[in-house]
């Protein structure tokens, strides 16, 4: 039942944000087809380091498609050529005998690049941190069932709320627009009550937040929608259209 | 060795700092007496939080919203990431919604039942009362949990109960509640009442005058280490599953923030208690880096089982057959026939250990023999496909992914009954019960040094029920520690901010730059994870699901040989300029491999099965964990000795149950 | 201003414009399809969008569109490109879902003005410019005859129809995206009413294209006509 592979790993190596960086090429053997991905760059760096190299430096953590942390550009797609699943969870028996697989960092301006396929993602940290809240301190909730929610309304802000934060969207961009992450926050609070009360504030300070710090402007291609690990709908972008020129239009 | 451990029985005198009263008034009755600082010298006074996952963030959202002066510490690039996202199941709390009998009393009784008794009840009491608040805290932050038609919250029942307690957000409930308290977490950032700092690893704590007052952290991104100083340090840095090295837990959960306070003189409490899930995918090959974990909710709808007869076992085993090959009296619904009463549903341990007991007798369904079916047809039959995928197709879908296999895929028809693919599962390390002492303000045996959430011991026993981590972890973090912590800092509003140029401060980060220089300097020839695997493997084999005091003593030899390998050969490229992420790896190896042996010696002393812990020789004759509490009622707390190569000594906190009748854990009636 | 500061409002001007400039293509055709019944009808269209005032506003107007359309379609995308970063991908592949044109609006945008540039030379340049200089404006049939009677005219048109086609299919359902009038239900619906608005429309304009070729085919010297 084991069926083994070789492959060519196409990888993308940079010394640090300023240095200049390069492709290498990288021939794995008998990779097993059950193998993850990272699992076949930690085989990777595992020679390498017995070779007495430096490790190829890539971000991940959880494995197991949640915690948003992985990235890679692989083969022209963001997370692989898998939908609907993240770097972790692509496994090998997706990639043919002897293929050359290219991988690279999220590339957009607004996510610089840290060391080799290692990108700085804060801008994500400040856009959430322009407003992407509820204003209320510890304790002062009232009784959970006090707010009757329709099914309808918490399943739809939970589908937003799936959002992991990759960024995905922003590296299969052509734009580097962050629009589908924005609106999938903003979406998640505006379908609650719990959010409508500063839903105007919110809208507009985190949009301003994302147009500062240099992302893109949306031009409705949807690749990252097609390109999103969890899923995340094109109609939350127009949601937060329709909540941000509500908002402009009501001050 | 053994020897070495009761010799080392000079009893500090452990005070819990339990407050007076009956068990349901002793929270109240402490808030209504404990100090409070004032909202002038709140803004005076600086606190550490290491960790950003529900214990973390909660803890820095609310000490922030009350007005100290915050600094917040992330492993990761961001405090989302943080491993409490990958929590799939839900949270428990006793609202009583489903109107089924479920009381405070009642989620109190069945988490101290299902740590199996080794719990500190005070603490427990505690959790089941404010977890009600955790879900108005939630809901009120936008946590979109499942509802029902009517607009009112749904639930669902879980491992080790009979109410339906279980709050849910779809399968990805720790994502949302972490996500949540992220997002409280950013209001304070944005206000300047927390400073986050991202991709930095505390690498020890810096004690002033026997107090925490502060810690020495690399920036991951520069290698540099930074010193920053506080009034008080409360660590939230998770558990140490990662000792085994295959485990649920993501790849960058470490224990070496814990064993820097443990070498600084925090006790380290109960470390044998690991709970094992019963739900995992199945290893396969020896490139794997990590266990999946699949949610326990699964068995709410699905059946586990091995075949009856054991050559269709071996056939299974030798990939002659495949399980939906095998009819429904052929198989035996292990669970079921044992405990009756709770069925699939049995706590994880108990689950667990049924597996492996399986497992053991050779019925194991996969080629390496380390699996049990868990299996949907009956479901699928009696409920439909639709409805079985609404409620698990997202755990179908990744299950399907990993495995090739899909477990809503019709794949037989015997006798005009449906089999579709059984799902293949094995228990893996996934939680770890021990941690820090902490009494019950959870301040460590350190003055101002505080552990919140799964870093800590105190509030799941031996064993945590499913659904009960999250709580935990919100718990400490918005209802517990932003309240006790007061207590501590009432006395320091007249001690002025440190400076980290304080002797104290350049001591600890010279030994902390000392040690890293060691580990580059070893130039040996063993990459980090080779040896980490070779410690898992020690820890899985001698020190896992079932142990003997044989094979604890192995293992402890085991690890000393280890260690020495470690020091000796251990290989680490590049320089400690900029990111290095073998050298970062290689610090935390040297903490597991401390932890793997405390958790050895913890393991030897406690001569009982209890909960997670499992000595094979004291079982009932039917294969049931054996207590002892006549000898071993206690909380164990280790004490390091001033050297890892030194065997650590025993404190006991003894417990005492006034609320709850101590008795054998019955799931089977 | 939030429609210049805002990537947001700065989409919600391209929609509106974009828009506006469908709806203007759309009379368009309509007018068109008059010349192959009637010339007689046809003039008198001509007449009434000659010189008079709110002609004249019409034109200004639709200029503006067009002008304010194309200035933030440069706008964005430089904002864009510099968004995008200096390193570009090494392998990059459309994912299903994504039509070819919605990547390619800027390249389909120059086509188009390129084909706007001959229209007007060919049209307004000789009916409506003239009559507002006060000089001689030529008539809707005498510019017909000299545009049509060229033979590489209706080539030239058709690929500029077709370059419009794409353009429309994508800016269609995309405008609607954009001014937030969109949900997961009307994103197909919109989708599917833009692609056969914009088959109409250009089809009408090819008709009638081809029926003004066949009418008036070889008439005169090609180079001088220009």
């Amino acid at each position: 039942m084991e069926n083994s592979i070789s492959v060519k790993l196409k990888i993308w190596r940079q010394a640090g944000p300023k240095e200049k960086g390069e492709f290498v090429t990288y021939e794995l053997q008998d990779i097993p087809t059950d193998t993850s991905f990272l699992e076949t760059l930690d085989i990777l760096n595992e020679q390498l380091v017995e070779r007495g190299e430096e490790p190829v430096a890539f971000d991940h953590d959880c494995r197991e498609g949640i915690c948003g942390m992985c990235s890679l550009y692989i083969n022209g797609h963001p997370h692989g050529p898998a939908t609907g699943a993240t770097t972790c969870q692509l496994y090998m028996r997706r990639f043919k005998d002897g293929e050359t697989i290219t991988v690279e960092p999220w590339r957009s301006a607004a996510f610089p690049v840290i060391k080799d396929l290692m990108v700085d993602r804060n801008a994500f940290d400040k856009i959430q941190q322009a407003g992407g809240y509820v204003s209320f301190n510890t304790g002062g909730a009232q009784d959970a069932n006090a707010i009757p929610i329709s099914k309808v309304a918490a399943d739809e802000a939970m589908d937003s709320a799936s959002c992991i934060g990759c960024g995905a969207c922003v590296a299969a961009c052509k734009n580097g627009s962050a629009m589908l992450f924005v609106s999938a926050k903003v979406s998640q609070f505006a379908l609650l009550p719990q959010g409508k009360a500063e839903a105007k504030k919110r809208v507009k300070a985190m949009l301003q937040k994302m147009d500062e710090l240099g992302f893109g402007n949306c031009t409705n291609t949807g690749a990252c929608a097609a390109e999103c690990p969890k899923n995340i709908k094109l109609s939350n972008i127009a949601r937060l259209n329709r909540e941000y020129i509500s908002a402009k239009c009501s001050d | 060795m053994e020897e070495n451990i009761k010799n080392n029985v000079a009893q500090p005198v452990i005070d819990s700092k339990i407050p007076e009263g009956p068990v349901a008034e002793k929270w109240t009755n402490y808030k209504a007496h404990q100090k409070l600082v004032n909202p002038a010298n709140k803004r005076r006074l600086d606190i550490i939080v290491v960790g950003t996952g529900l214990a973390g963030a909660s803890a820095a959202a609310t000490l922030g919203e009350m007005g100290f002066k915050v600094m917040n510490f992330c492993i990761q690039d961001s405090p989302r990431r943080a491993h409490s996202i990958a929590a799939q199941g839900g949270i428990n709390a006793a609202k009583n919604y489903q109107n089924d009998g479920d009381s405070v009393y009642r989620l109190f009784y069945d988490t101290v039942k299902g740590g199996d008794y080794r719990a500190r009840e005070a603490n427990v009491y505690r959790l089941a009362e404010v977890s009600n608040n955790i879900i108005d805290q939630c809901v009120a932050q936008g946590v979109p949990f499942a509802r029902e038609y009517g607009g009112l919250l749904a639930n669902r029942s879980f491992g080790g109960a009979q109410v339906s307690r279980t709050f849910y957000a779809k399968g990805q409930t720790g994502q949302q509640l972490l996500l949540g308290a992220y997002s409280s977490l950013n209001r304070q950032i944005e206000m300047g009442n927390v400073t986050s700092y991202n991709r930095y690893e505390m690498h020890d704590v810096v004690i002033i005058d026997g107090r925490a007052r502060g810690i020495i952290a690399k920036n991951l991104v520069t290698g540099q280490l930074e010193r920053f100083a506080a009034h008080a340090v409360v660590i939230a840095t998770g558990g140490y599953g990662n000792t085994y090295f295959l485990s649920t837990n993501a790849m960058a959960c470490n224990v070496s923030a814990a064993m820097a306070c443990y070498r600084k003189g925090a006790y380290f409490a109960n470390p044998a208690y690991v709970q094992i899930h019963p739900t995992c995918i199945p290893r396969h090959g020896d490139k794997q880096s990590k266990l999946t974990l699949m949610s326990e909710s699964l068995r709410n709808d699905g059946r586990i089982w091995v075949p009856k007869n054991i050559e269709d076992a071996k056939r299974l085993q030798a990939g002659e057959i495949k399980g939906s090959d095998i009819p429904e009296e052929e198989r035996d619904y292990y669970l079921e026939r044992r405990y009756p009463a709770f069925g699939n549903l049995v706590p994880r341990d108990v689950a667990s250990r049924a597996a492996k007991e399986r497992c053991d007798k050779g019925y194991g369904v996969n080629n390496t023999g380390q699996a049990v079916f868990l299996d949907f047809s009956e479901a699928i039959n009696r409920l439909g496909i639709d409805v079985v995928r609404q409620r698990y197709g997202n755990l179908f879908d990744m299950y399907e992914e990993i495995t090739d296999v899909n477990p809503g895929e019709l794949a037989n028809e015997i006798n005009g009954v449906n089999y579709y693919n059984p799902m293949m599962i094995y228990p893996a390390i996934h939680y770890t019960m021990g941690g820090i002492w902490v009494d019950y303000e959870l301040q460590t045996s350190i003055k101002g040094l505080f552990a919140i959430g799964e870093c800590n011991f105190s509030d799941h026993g031996a064993n945590r029920l499913g659904a009960s981590a999250l709580m935990q972890g919100l718990a400490d973090g918005y209802f517990v520690l932003p309240y006790t912590i007061q207590n501590y800092l009432s006395d320091q509003i007249t001690v002025p901010r440190f400076s980290t140029d304080l002797p104290e401060f350049e001591e600890t980060e010279e030994r902390v730059q000392a040690e890293l220089d060691a580990l580059m300097n070893i130039k040996g020839n063993r990459s980090v994870d080779s040896i980490h695997k070779e410690l898992g493997n020690i820890m899985w084999d001698y020190v896992g699901m079932g142990r003997t005091k044989e094979s604890l003593e192995i293992a402890l030899q085991k690890i000393k040989d280890l260690r020495k390998e470690f020091e000796t050969n251990l290989f680490i490229p590049g320089t400690q300029d900029g990111m290095n992420i073998e050298l970062d790896k290689a610090f935390r190896l040297r903490d597991f491999i401390t932890m793997g042996e405390l958790i050895a010696y913890d393991a030897l002393n406690r001569e009982e099965s209890c909960g997670g812990h499992f000595r094979e020789e004291h079982q009932t004759e039917e294969g049931e964990a054996k207590r002892d509490d006549e000898n071993f009622f206690y909380v164990a707390c280790w004490k390091y000795n001033g050297d890892d190569e030194k065997a650590p000594s025993l404190i006991k906190e003894p417990l005492h149950y006034e609320a709850i009748k101590v008795q054998t854990r019955n799931y089977k009636n | 201003m939030w429609l210049f500061k805002s990537s947001v409002g700065r989409k919600v001007v391209m929609s509106v414009t974009g828009l506006f400039l469908i709806l203007f293509l759309t009379f368009h055709a309509l007018m068109n399809a008059v010349a192959i019944f009637s010339v007689e009808a046809y003039e008198a269209v001509c007449e009434f969008l000659g010189a008079n005032w709110y002609a004249l506003l019409g034109t200004a107007v639709l200029a503006a569109g067009f002008v304010i359309h194309i200035i933030y379609a440069f706008w964005l995308t430089l904002q864009n490109r510099s968004a995008r970063g200096d390193d570009r991908y090494a392998v990059t592949a459309r994912p299903k879902n994504v039509e070819w044109a919605s990547q390619n609006m800027l390249v389909l945008g120059i086509i188009v003005a390129c084909f706007l540039v001959l229209h007007l030379y060919q049209f307004w340049a000789k009916m409506q410019l003239p009559e507002i200089m006060g000089d001689y404006a030529a008539s809707g049939e005498e510019a017909l005859e000299l545009a049509f009677g060229c033979w590489w005219t209706l080539p030239v048109y058709l690929i500029g129809f077709l370059a419009v086609w794409f353009h429309i299919t994508h800016g269609f359902w995309s405008a609607f995206q954009s001014i937030g009038v969109n949900n997961d239900k009307w994103i197909e619906r919109w989708k599917c009413i833009g692609c056969w608005w914009a088959t109409i429309v250009m089809l009408l304009f090819a008709v009638c294209a081809i029926a003004l070729t066949l009418k008036y085919a070889g008439g005169y010297d090609c180079i001088g006509a220009c």
